[in-house]
């Protein structure tokens, strides 16, 4: 075996996994972090891309295992290869980070996100906002003679259409969860 | 067989089964119920610091220089507060301590109660891991969670904030063999493949060099054995970071001396020139890099480090060996060995030539003086004078620091305590107690500056109540001498404050505290009033006049690579860009 050419990890926090460092462009990743449900575990991981100088594009977080008391906190961040690799690096050795999955690396990934919108109007931008919404998917969570509230279920690109298509038509308010997200396949 | 107990005792009774001895300490209103608990046993000794940073530095050398973890106990609030360079610092030299905090009781948390601070909100980035721990039925277990997070892995501070209500209930306690296992394990073996192509590379490198850091301190004394059995056995030259200097030993054949911006001229152009080089626990830290994209711009690069995230973090290395180093020396070792010890022998031989070349400039040499006490000769006398005695150095930060390690030898680690990463002036002092409670027999100096000693200065009272004989061996040049050489060399000698007027007598200081005070200025005195230092049996302040303006050298300018370092008598006119003078 040639002495740089190391057999890559499966796993992507791994530093055998070394990417071009001449890519400079940036890039998004969602990275699932498995943490111990325990007060500050938020603060310390938020502190952390603060600290460092990281982005975050959407942070959700919630307990999915109560019997072992984990959470899993779902971060989509932007930076280099190299940037990247340090953020996987710095989350994994935390005390309380139990795994960190690059779902962006690890292959294919689904990713949703909820969203509500809050949309006023009357005659035709009324109706021309409930059809978007049925071709969209949306459904109507609330309605009154003068606006709709709408939830969707979906990429956050297609949040961010579906938005962009409703600002026109008296778009008043969004709420939106973040993205949660699972790797394909068993 | 469980035990009920009040929280306070059970944090008595989890230091004690830890194996803590010493706890340096200061009471107050949040942690009386603790105190009270150490009243009343004799196990643990502790130790009345004078100001909570003191106490977090003096666990600091503790740690250092015995390899155990290093505990300090402090109260809410200001105490708390007060203890946060010390974290920080421990955290940024990965040194084991746990401090313990009181926190006002828990209903009244968030009321902005007397001596109320979030402590663990403000020490989170300044700790490897921390807790409030909010039920006495969880004391136990998080005080014994917290020593095995500060040892494990890269080491590192922790800190267990505990309020009032929460010591003086009483619930079972856990002992530390009964507490669930953590999940936080990591690996200590290195990867083989890994480890076989760093062998590869070593079997045919022309121009090989081991850069070693304050890891193979961490990994302990069995990591220094093989630093030095991989040393011998190679040929392999051998520098060191700053916190990494006694691994290997100074008097050994292969020492290149300290690399880095006040490193030695070898060992910066043999890390510059290599076409291996094979950093062993040590992280590239800008003090070492210089310019990154000049750094060593021919070599291939293999990294041996505990923290996968050092690993990449500044320079991108070819060979990346995640584990603990004395774990990973032993498997380097093994599979070079199993494969034939191979070395370029050719290669190596031209190599040394090179470095003796290197070596025969002599950067270390500087004007000395029959009227003034140069620091460097203070110091030269001061290693002659100590040879061979059962010596440890603790240091405060600037020139003093960098002067005492081009200076002095070590040829053991654990002997050299210094604040690195942070450069904490006023770490000195208290380390040095921290270092002689450890070792109450062994000679223990602190090589200070002035300025950086009147930072911790009244831990003098510590060193005196508890009979610590630390010898403060203070090179007095009446400057904030590393400012001052900053000033001159970047900006156009305009001494802005870095000047320190109206110093403390120094032996009338000593005398106050009841100590010994001993002051020299003439070159000719100095050997003398060394050995009444050394012969003193208390504690002693050392008042030095040193030379004033004496620039420390060899410097590698900030933003300049290796190869453009200035020697002593170079022309510093000018010498850093404007871009360098941006960089700290
Ligand atoms: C707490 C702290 N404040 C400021 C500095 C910046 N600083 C680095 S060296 C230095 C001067 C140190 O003077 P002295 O202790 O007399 O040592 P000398 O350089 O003169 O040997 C200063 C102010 C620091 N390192 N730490
Ligand atoms: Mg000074």
């Amino acid at each position: 075996m040639s002495p740089l050419n190391i057999k890559k990890g499966s796993s992507s926090h791994s530093a055998y996994d070394l990417r071009d460092s001449n890519a400079q462009a940036e890039e998004s990743h969602t990275l699932a972090v498995i943490v111990e449900n325990e007060p500050g575990v938020l603060a310390r991981v938020i502190g952390l891309f603060s600290g460092r100088g990281y982005n975050i594009d959407s942070l959700t977080v919630a307990e999915v295992d109560h019997t072992g008391h984990l959470s899993r906190i779902t971060i989509v961040t932007r930076g280099t290869p190299a940037v990247i690799d340090q953020i996987e690096a710095q989350l994994s050795r935390m005390v309380p980070v139990h795994a960190v999955h690059d779902l962006t690396a690890d292959g294919p990934s689904v990713q949703r996100e909820l969203a509500l919108f809050k949309v006023a109007g009357k005659g035709e931008a009324r109706i021309e906002a409930l059809r978007l919404a049925e071709i969209f998917r949306a459904n109507v969570v609330d309605s009154t003679l003068e606006s709709f509230v709408f939830e969707m279920t979906g990429t956050p690109e297609k949040i961010d259409a579906f938005a962009e298509l409703m600002r026109p038509l008296g778009l008043r308010e969004i709420a939106r969860t973040g993205v949660a997200a699972l790797a394909r396949g068993a | 067989m469980t035990k009920t107990m009040t929280g306070a005792d059970m944090v008595v009774q989890a230091l004690k089964d830890q194996g803590v001895e010493v706890v340096f300490g200061y009471p107050g209103g949040a942690v009386l119920p603790i105190y009270d608990a150490i009243f009343q046993q004799n196990d643990i000794r502790h130790v009345l610091v004078r100001h909570e940073q003191g106490a977090v530095h003096m666990a600091e050398g503790y740690a250092r220089s015995t390899g155990k973890v290093g505990v300090a106990l402090v109260t809410s609030g200001p105490g708390a507060t007060n203890a946060v360079t010390g974290l920080v610092d421990a955290l940024m030299d990965s040194i084991p301590i746990v401090v313990i905090s009181g926190q006002v009781p828990t209903f009244m948390i968030g009321t902005d109660g007397f001596q109320e601070a979030d402590t663990v909100g403000i020490t989170r980035p300044c700790t490897k891991m921390n807790w409030l721990v909010k039920d006495t039925a969880n004391l136990a277990e998080t005080i014994h969670q917290a020593f095995h997070v500060s040892r494990s892995g890269r080491p590192g501070p922790v800190l267990i904030d505990i309020p009032k209500d929460v010591q003086f209930a009483t619930s079972t306690y856990v002992t530390k063999e009964k507490i669930k296992i953590s999940h936080y394990q990591p690996k200590l073996k290195g990867d083989i493949d890994a480890i076989t192509a760093l062998v590869e590379l070593m079997e045919t490198a022309e121009r090989p060099i081991l850069y070693t850091g304050g890891g193979v301190i961490n990994s302990g004394p069995g990591a220094s054995q093989l630093l030095r059995e991989l040393a011998a056995a190679t040929d392999f030259p051998v520098t060191s970071t700053l916190m990494g200097l006694g691994a290997y030993p100074a008097s050994g054949k292969n020492w290149l001396g300290m690399l880095g911006m006040h490193g030695l001229y070898e060992a910066n152009l043999a890390m510059h020139g290599c076409d291996l080089m094979i950093n062993i626990g040590a992280r590239f830290d800008d003090r070492i890099t210089g310019r990154v994209k000049d750094f060593s711009p021919r070599s291939k690069k293999a990294h041996i480090d505990i923290d996968a995230s050092s690993i990449n973090k500044v320079i991108r290395v070819d060979v990346p060996i995640i584990g603990d180093v004395g774990h990973v020396l032993e498997d380097l070792l093994r599979v070079w060995k199993s494969r034939g010890r191979k070395t370029n022998k050719d290669g190596l031989a031209k190599w040394w030539k090179q470095i003796d070349e290197w070596r025969a400039v002599k950067c270390l040499s500087y004007k000395n003086s029959t009227t003034t006490i140069k620091p460097q000769y203070a110091l030269q006398r001061l290693e002659a004078l100590t040879k061979g005695m059962n010596r440890y150095i603790t240091t405060e930060v600037g020139q003093h620091q960098m002067w005492a390690a081009q200076f002095l030898g070590f040829e053991d680690p654990n002997r050299w305590m210094t604040s690195g990463g942070l450069g904490t002036m006023g770490y000195g002092l208290p380390a040095s107690i921290g270092v002689q409670i450890a070792h109450p027999d062994a000679l223990v100096i602190n090589v200070a500056g002035e300025a950086s000693w009147l930072m911790n200065m009244q831990e003098m009272g510590t060193a005196m109540q508890f009979r610590a004989p630390v010898k403060q061996f203070i090179l007095n040049n009446e400057r904030l001498g590393m400012v001052r050489q900053w000033q001159e060399l970047l900006h156009g000698e305009r001494y802005s404050h870095s000047w320190s007027d109206a110093l403390p007598d120094f032996v009338k200081l000593a005398e106050a505290f009841g100590c010994k005070g001993i002051k020299c200025s003439d070159p000719k005195d100095l050997d003398d009033a060394i050995m009444d230092m050394l012969k003193y049996p208390g504690p002693v302040i050392f008042d030095c006049l040193v030379e004033k303006h004496e620039n420390c050298f060899p410097m590698i300018p900030s933003g300049k690579p290796h190869n453009e370092m200035l020697l002593g008598d170079a022309d510093t006119q000018g010498v850093i860009g404007a871009k360098g003078a941006v960089l700290v």
